[in-house]
């Protein structure tokens, strides 16, 4: 098949970007969507051109690096990650259009690479259990009900790609930051710091400029991991209980 | 900063305010309605007028009108400050949009829905409300007490084909706010369950379609019967 | 140089208790001065960066990527082996470790491999504390199962994603010192080259991947932790990303590099669909538990089959053979992984593949969709089912899956000591990129067990004992080696940059790949094996002289980041036929065609073989030098392994 790709082209952070279309002939169906842009950046090579940038490393859906914007959605058509995504989806003669995710709080630093540090930031402000290596009880010490652990790690799957926050209006971290908030509210082991975790963990990720939520339900749509909103509503809970009964002034 | 001012400041205090306030100015329509519904009476008015009077002068309801007013300023100010700082986390938009396949319309547009139903409420309170409360409102006497006429101002309006039509449009804009809205404040007050939640959004369906439609029933029913 | 592997004397089950007492430690008020480099953050450096950190020095982490969480631990489907003996099924701390030196085809080291399973208990408690939330029973228990043909259930996991939830734990671990001001994160730099003063370990020099700047940092100890180097071979289960490169440096700077030919092939991956393939995906091993596996009994029904004249479906039960059942009747479709795997390229080699290229082997679920129904088998397999339609556009439980062996994880890598302390002193490797534990073959759930056991709970001992003997002075940037080691990796930026040939990157390592699979992959032979290490000097010259690595070295520029690593890969290929060559044995994953019994099966020299092939580097262009670290057991007996 043939395809035109309308490309978002920026030389670096600073650099104000546009599209570029290049066609592309022999796509196969077999392919992934980011082996179709491996043979791009072949042939882009080839005529001495600058390859097209973007993050990706395991593919095969689980590293969470790979954040294209394809079509008009984050990682394309299906509910995937762009690398588990293959040319079948697409049809013979389409454009398609691809551009980085959008968000003040991940700048673009080349193409379609952005920088996704303010997840890492939103984790070290609280997502953890402070517990440091050894003097831990026996692991079947504390018995967890299996719904619990279930539900624990269904929010545990998240892949902090960004899809939830570059396929919601506003921007906004809520599927994000409430997936690890829930995981360690529901677990035993997360009990003692919930309160002060939930407290920190919103104040980062309004300090990243990620905007608030409208309960549009866009982010668990296009989930890779399928994460639920029900963690938003868990989030919001451990947070209005926080502040209102935390000691942290 | 005091934890309050800090709560308040941040995305999901503000969000609180929006749901917080979005349920009382629920509540507030669901009473609004029910006593509208007096229009229907079909004894000249005298019921509806008596009840306007009742809520113009009782202390209790006075109290719940202050609230309400809070309310609608709160709702308003704080989507504005909301949709400013939810417009700034996305400097740079994108050249293609899928939106359509992952979330309603109307969740989308809350905000053009809410300023359309904003600019309606002022063309409201000046026709009704205002007109009660200061205006030339001729009276009426119901056994011996003597009583403000809303009902033959209601009448009146509602004679005119482009009132009828502007309520009835006004109408479909506030089903469709209160379509995502409803669900949306319990989801932001956090009260989402597997067992509660369903029930939640059927009560939403049914509430934003229900209220709308016997407003707009008042001023059809007017026009048409009159 | 005579290796010192430092195994403390005594019993095997005293040995790490008394090598923690006879370890010196460092004074408490005095781990604030000592700096630690830790390169890589996957399950070991994670791991061993939060450890460290808690224990009061300053770390300073590295990674390629742009945060540590991606680092490719995060794929790894089945689980993590710990010798709890949670199901009363007669586990222990012993039966791990000769599960474990068995598996491995006794190449291992008794002493790491029984620390290994004496630490593995704690790892689990470890994981748990930290919030991660392995599958339990109803009864709130922890869940275990039964992985890759063990006998005993003993891996512990979160759902097909152990490798996931285990590396998100240390993450947080990680990220929690970061908060605390002890660790500092440099996400996006690629580590360049080992700094050596005096002999020991000093230092790295990293490349910014964002700006090209070229950075050093000082420490008192580097830690490497940086996976594997399967990648060599181009296609295979591990990330676009995951390189030789820093290992290889401090291999050039005098460390030896231990086993470089013993690779993993795991049997259940998807076959490649065409050139355009840029890796192989994993299917989870499980599969195998239900799936049966076969090829057409003859070569014409294959042909038939490939060129679209015939449907699988319509195969007869009669031609069909399931050559795993009946080769080995008692293990079956359960034979460990290299079995698996060589035997699927046999019945390829014969003519007898399933696709397009010839090279693939059904793994069938009609007689189990048959036996337990539908929904059982979607039930336990149903995400994987989902996969593969996904990748492959066909559904399994309609036409059999078509699997084929991949490469999938290299038991070789840095020569350690018991310290996990490289010849270099003062640099360590950790995790997949050390070569200890695993001996030729690692078995299944094993990798994470050992990447977080070296993390957590040995090198914290390990490195305290160096750094007592270290004084805590800061390191001066501004040594001559500092100056001079960015000045190399400068140069050889500019070098890269200059040639301005006519191939790409991409067609080196493409053809790498293809000369490393066909001659030093399943199945090798000194012929084989002496053609390629040609082949290869070839490609490099031809590399230095003909690759196009476009843009400047101030930006982010993938093409030149992929260059320095498959410039490293190139030398590594060679490294890894000479040590296939010298070894005149077969054992777990190296396969030479000279050494099998009359039925086929790896045929072991303990006489002459059951040694660790630590390779020396000896300069540009020169043959490496080998030595041998002998292989003591004293508590296991030396087997040939049977599944028959």
């Amino acid at each position: 098949m043939q395809l035109t790709l309308k490309i978002w082209r920026q030389k670096n952070a600073s650099d104000k970007g546009g599209f570029a279309t290049y066609p592309v002939d022999h796509v196969s169906k077999d392919m992934s969507f980011l082996e179709m842009l491996d043979v791009l950046n072949e042939e882009l090579t080839e005529k001495g051109q600058d390859p097209v940038h973007f993050d990706h490393d395991c593919r095969e859906g689980i590293c969470g690096s790979c954040s294209l914007y394809i079509n008009g959605k984050p990682h394309g058509p299906l509910q995937t990650t762009t690398c588990q995504l293959h040319m079948r989806s697409f049809n013979d003669g389409e454009t398609v259009t691809i551009e980085p995710w959008r968000a003040k709080a991940f700048p673009v630093l080349k193409d379609l690479v952005v920088d996704r540090s303010a997840f890492d930031r939103i984790i070290q402000a609280g997502g953890y259990v402070s517990v440091g290596t050894g003097g831990v009880p026996d692991a079947n010490e504390i018995p967890v009900p299996k719904t619990i652990a279930d539900l624990a790690m269904d929010a545990a799957q998240c892949i902090g790609c960004g899809a939830c926050v570059a396929a919601c209006k506003n921007a906004s971290a809520m599927l994000f930051t409430s997936a690890k908030v829930s995981q360690l509210a529901l677990l035993p082991q997360g009990q003692v710091e919930r309160k002060t975790r939930a407290e920190k963990m919103v104040a980062q990720m309004d300090a990243e400029g990620f905007g608030a939520c409208t309960n549009t339900g866009a982010c668990e749509a296009e989930c890779p991991k399928g994460i639920s909103i029900t963690n938003i509503a868990r989030m919001n809970r451990e947070y209005f209980s926080a502040v209102v009964s935390s000691e942290n002034l | 900063m005091s934890w309050v001012t800090k709560t308040l400041k941040s995305t999901l205090g503000r969000k609180l305010i929006m749901a917080l306030t979005g349920l009382f100015l629920i509540l507030f329509l669901t009473g609004h309605v029910s006593g509208n519904l007096l229009l229907f009476k079909g004894d000249g008015g005298e019921a509806f007028n008596m009840y306007a009077k009742f809520m113009t002068t009782n202390p209790a309801v006075k109290l719940l009108s202050y609230l309400t007013y809070i309310s609608v300023i709160g709702h308003v100010i704080y989507s504005i400050t909301l949709n400013r700082l939810n417009k700034s986390a996305r400097p740079i938009g994108y050249a293609e949009s899928g939106a359509s396949t992952n979330s309603t319309w109307s969740s989308r547009n809350m905000g053009i829905l809410g300023t359309i139903i904003l600019v309606f409420l002022a063309g409201h309170m000046y026709s009704f409300w205002f007109q009660m409360h200061w205006g030339d409102v001729p009276t009426v006497t119901y056994s011996g007490e003597e009583y403000k006429d809303l009902f033959s101002v209601v009448q009146v309006a509602f004679q005119q084909v482009w009132m009828v039509a502007l309520y009835v449009v006004a109408m479909i804009f506030l089903g469709f706010h209160l379509s995502h809205g409803f669900a949306s404040a319990f989801q932001t007050l956090g009260l989402n369950h597997k067992k509660y939640s369903p029930a939640i959004k059927t009560l939403g369906s049914i509430y934003c379609v229900l209220v709308p439609v016997l407003f707009a029933s008042m001023p059809l029913y007017i026009y048409f019967t009159s | 140089m005579i290796l010192d592997s430092k195994i403390p004397a005594g019993p095997l089950a005293e040995k790490w208790t008394k090598h923690k007492f006879n370890s010196k430690l460092v004074n408490p008020a005095n781990k604030r001065k000592y700096e630690v480099i830790v390169v890589g953050t996957g399950l070991a450096g994670a791991s061993a960066a939060a450890s460290l950190a808690e224990l009061g020095y300053n770390v300073k982490a590295f990674t390629f990527h742009d945060s540590p969480r991606r680092a490719h631990s995060i794929a790894a489907q089945g689980g993590i082996n710990a010798a709890k003996n949670y199901q009363n099924d007669g586990d222990s701390v012993f039966r791990l470790f000769y599960d474990t030196v068995k598996g491995g085809d006794y190449r291992a080291r008794e002493a790491n491999v029984y620390r290994l399973a004496e630490v593995s208990v704690k790892i689990i408690d470890q994981c748990v504390a930290q919030g991660v939330p392995f599958a339990r029973e109803y009864g709130g228990l922890l869940s275990n199962r039964s992985f890759g043909g063990a006998q005993v259930s003993r891996t512990f996991y979160a759902r097909g994603q152990t490798g996931q939830q285990l590396l998100l734990g240390a993450y947080s671990a990680l990220s929690r010192q970061v908060a605390n001001g002890k660790v500092k994160l440099y996400p996006r730099s690629e580590m360049m080259d080992v700094v050596m003063i005096d002999g020991q370990a000093r230092g790295i020099v990293t490349r910014n991947l964002i700006t090209g700047a070229v950075e050093t940092h000082t420490a008192h100890a580097v830690l490497l932790c940086t996976g594997g180097y399967g990648n060599v071979f181009y296609l295979s289960t591990n990330a676009m990303g995951s390189n030789v490169t820093a290992a290889w440096r401090a291999h050039k700077r005098g460390a030896y590099f231990a086993n470089p030919c013993f690779t993993q092939i795991h049997p259940t991956c998807i076959p490649v669909s065409g050139d355009h393939q840029s890796k192989l995906t994993l299917m989870s091993e499980s599969l195998r538990n239900d799936g049966r596996v076969w090829v057409p009994a003859t070569k014409e029904t294959a042909e038939k089959l490939r060129k679209g004249e015939i449907k699988v479906n319509d195969i007869k039960e009669e031609d069909r053979d399931y050559f795993l059942e009946r080769k080995y009747p008692s293990f079956g479709n359960l034979v460990p992984r290299d079995v698996a795997s060589r035997n699927a390229k046999y019945v390829c080699d014969e003519g007898r593949g399933v696709n397009e290229t010839g090279e693939a082997v059904f793994l069938d679920f009609r007689d189990a969709i048959k036996r337990d129904t539908k929904a059982i088998i979607a039930s336990k397999y149903g995400n994987l089912f989902d996969m593969y339609k996904q990748i492959t556009g066909e559904d399994p439980y309609q036409v059999p899956m078509m699997i084929y062996p991949a490469v999938h994880y290299t038991m070789g890598g840095l020569w350690v000591d018991y310290n996990l302390m490289t010849t270099i002193p003062g640099l360590y490797a950790l995790g997949e990129a050390n070569f200890s534990d695993h001996g030729a073959n690692r078995l299944g759930a094993s990798a994470l067990m050992q990447g977080l056991a070296d993390g957590y709970f040995v090198i914290p001992y390990t490195i305290g004992d160096y750094l007592a003997q270290t004084l805590p002075k800061s390191i001066d940037a501004n040594h001559p080696e500092f100056i001079k080691a960015a000045e190399e990796v400068k140069n050889r930026i500019s070098q890269l940059l200059k040639i301005n040939g006519k191939k790409s990157v991409d067609y080196f390592h493409k053809k790498l790949g293809k000369i490393m699979w066909n001659e030093c992959g399943m199945a090798r032979s000194a012929e084989g094996l002496k053609k390629a290490k040609a082949e290869i000097k070839e490609l490099k010259r031809d590399f230095w002289a003909d690759v196009k690595v476009l843009g400047t070295n101030e930006e982010l520029n993938l093409t030149l980041e992929k260059a320095h690593r498959v410039a490293d890969f190139i030398e590594l290929g060679e490294l890894m036929i000479d040590d296939a060559l010298s070894r005149e044995e077969s054992c777990g994953g190296h396969f030479r065609e000279e050494y099998q019994t009359p039925e086929g099966e790896a045929l072991r020299d303990d006489e002459n073989f059951a040694y660790v092939a630590a390779w020396k580097y000896m300069g540009e262009n020169q043959e490496e030098e080998l030595h041998k670290e002998p292989l003591v057991f004293e508590n296991v007996k030396l087997t040939q392994r049977s599944y028959k």
